[in-house]
């Protein structure tokens, strides 16, 4: 060990220096964003405007987030987003568990067959318009049906899924189970279920955070405002610049409107994001844990 | 058991075709298991619902639908609806935007997570190498709603971070989000910040795979970092690269709707409108049904085309291949 410290030659040390000091610059671009918008959150919004805030909050306000407690809007958005959440996860979760099992099953006939039947429409769909009449035929429109029910079970979970019920559950395992007289379902619900906890996990946490940031869906399908997710308030605020007028009933000149608006919307990026923020050390080893299975056989 | 009463019947039958044998054989086996069908029965009613009926619905592509009628009894027209995109005005330049977008899209964004993934893997400071990984991967957690709306609050031209900054230095704010100009750089760029940190797990997977014993024979030879990276780490992970790749050309014509759509605006629409967002906006918006069908299914079409050749590519030239 001690020849090959030694052997740390001229050019090692720069390629370490140059290493380090490349991905510590990457590292703090990516973070100081998100750095920035914490800290401006809670600042005076005039020396947001005037470019005074660099490292740490200045003039230190609970304005922007005092208003947007007080606005409904927000508060009704999270709890829809939670309650499409919820619903879509498990739907989603209980279909992908019990279409995967089958196709993990190498004595399942027509496991090919069924295979293709998913795979297919990875490569060709009717796309978005035939949907959308679809939806509407069915009266899906304007209900939380149309977020949680069309998208439930993707192809590429199902497939992760399998191959994690192909790599964990040993053939003989189910072999002794049926001996003793056990049934499929038996097996798969004492068994399989119980031996494929982490495989769960990953896929509650790929469909919350999907649901918590999706909002296309959300967008195209629901036209009552007391039913947008938080996504869709969010892009409001956000994006259209829309910030509800009772957020503002106080501020009174156009200016200074402007600089709330700047205020509040840091504030909403901050309390969009918290839930993830604290599930972030799960979502970061699930998530991995997701990308290698997948990258097995994907 | 079951199995053996199967193979004592058949011989005593004398001659039997083929496709009697196997259905002596299946109908037992597929009895038995009765229940695997009713667990995959929900996905397969989802995906005949909510996928292959609106292949069946894509016919519109080629009718003049009318709601009263539905979408068996609307009139064929046949690709006059596809005629009329090909001829419009503005066929060209949606055609342009889409594609240019996709190709800046993979060929800024493609290299920089393996370039990371390799310089990370030569991190040995552990703590910090993870420290740098839960950073890195957090964007991808962002919402693309709120990735546009840091993107507008930090390019603002009067409260704007950056454009603070261009002013310390003496120069004009600039009206990034309003500029047809920065609309794909600041696409390409916005996506390169979010997604290289998760992308770069892969790689890293591939790049622990790696076996250890190469390194320690050219580390015996004399070989530098710089070296071992570009003769041992790059080739080991070609394979992983190679795939993606097909997966990512693939692809480079299914450029997502969400983020162009919300960066959108009258001012940058000139680069910003992309065949996702104006199918949206003739379809949803205009209810312009059939048209707007018609130019989604052309797009399906070319995704479907591109992915088969590319992956025949691959696999002529590489022997990796998706299927």
């Amino acid at each position: 060990m001690n020849a090959l410290f030694r052997r740390k030659s001229k050019g090692d040390l720069t390629f370490d220096i140059a290493n380090y000091t490349l991905l510590t610059i990457g590292m703090l671009l990516i973070l100081y964003p998100l750095y920035f918008v914490f800290i401006a959150s809670f600042s005076d919004p005039n020396m947001i405007y005037s470019g005074e805030i660099w490292l740490l909050p200045k003039g230190l306000t609970l304005d922007g987030y005092e208003r947007i407690f007080a606005d409904a809007t927000i508060w009704i958005g999270y709890g829809n987003s939670l309650l499409y959440a919820v619903v879509g996860t498990v739907i989603s979760v209980t279909v992908t568990l019990l279409a995967a099992y089958p196709l993990a099953r190498r004595d399942f006939i027509g496991r090919g067959l069924f295979m293709w039947f998913f795979m297919f429409t990875m490569f060709f769909g009717g796309g978005l318009i035939p949907t959308y009449l679809l939806i509407k035929d069915l009266n899906m429109i304007n209900t939380i049906w149309a977020l949680v029910i069309p998208g439930a079970g993707s192809v590429f979970n199902i497939i992760i899924v399998r191959t994690f019920f192909q790599s964990t559950i040993p053939d003989e395992m189910r072999e002794a189970a049926f001996i003793d007289g056990c049934t499929n379902t038996r097996f798969f619900f004492s068994m399989v279920i119980q031996l494929s906890k982490p495989i769960i996990a990953v896929m509650v946490l790929y469909h919350v955070v999907g649901f918590w940031n999706g909002f296309f869906d959300a967008m195209i399908y629901l036209n009552e405002e007391s039913k947008y997710p938080l996504q869709l308030v969010l892009r409001n605020i956000l994006v259209q610049n829309q910030v509800n007028s009772s957020m503002m009933i106080d501020v009174e000149s156009y200016a200074a409107k402007l600089r709330v608006t700047e205020l509040i919307k840091y504030g909403v990026i901050i309390i969009a994001s918290l839930p993830l923020l604290i599930l972030y050390p799960f979502l970061q080893r699930y998530f991995v844990k997701g990308v290698m299975i997948g990258s097995i056989k994907g | 058991m079951k199995k053996s009463n199967n193979a004592a019947a058949a011989p005593s039958q004398g001659i039997i075709r083929p496709t009697a044998i196997s259905r002596n054989r299946l109908w037992p086996k597929i009895r038995q298991n009765y229940e695997l069908y009713l667990f995959i029965l929900p996905a397969v009613l989802l995906y005949l619902v909510f996928k292959y009926y609106p292949m069946y619905g894509v016919q519109i592509a080629f009718k003049d639908f009318r709601a009263s009628k539905g979408i068996w009894g609307s009139e064929w027209v046949g690709l006059e609806h596809f005629q009329r995109f090909f001829e419009a005005y503005n066929f060209w330049p949606i055609m342009e935007n889409t594609l240019l977008l996709s190709v800046y899209s993979l060929v800024f964004s493609f290299p920089v997570p393996i370039l990371v993934a390799l310089m990370l893997n030569q991190m040995m400071a552990k703590r910090y190498k993870k420290f740098v990984q839960t950073v890195i991967y957090a964007p991808h957690f962002i919402s693309t709603v709120v990735l546009i709306g840091m993107l507008n609050v930090f390019l603002s031209p009067n409260s704007g971070l950056v454009n603070h900054v261009i002013a310390f230095f003496g120069g004009d704010p600039i009206l990034f989000m309003a500029d047809e100009g920065w609309f794909r750089p600041l696409y390409v760029l916005s996506g390169i910040w979010q997604e290289t940190g998760f992308a770069t797990i892969i790689y890293l997977a591939a790049l622990a795979g790696v076996n250890p014993e190469l390194h320690e024979a050219a580390i015996m030879d004399g070989a530098s970092k710089w070296k071992r990276v570009k003769h041992v780490d790059i080739p080991s992970i070609l394979p992983t690269i190679i795939i993606l790749m097909v997966l990512a050309v693939g692809n480079i014509m299914s450029i997502g709707f969400e983020k162009a759509y919300l960066m959108q605006s009258d001012l940058n629409y000139g680069t910003s409108n992309i065949i996702p967002t104006y199918v949206y906006e003739l379809g949803i918006q205009k209810a312009q049904y059939s048209f707007s069908a018609a130019i989604g299914l052309f797009n399906s079409i070319i995704n479907v085309v591109l992915l088969v050749t590319v992956n025949r590519l691959a696999k002529r030239l590489t022997e990796t291949s998706l299927w």
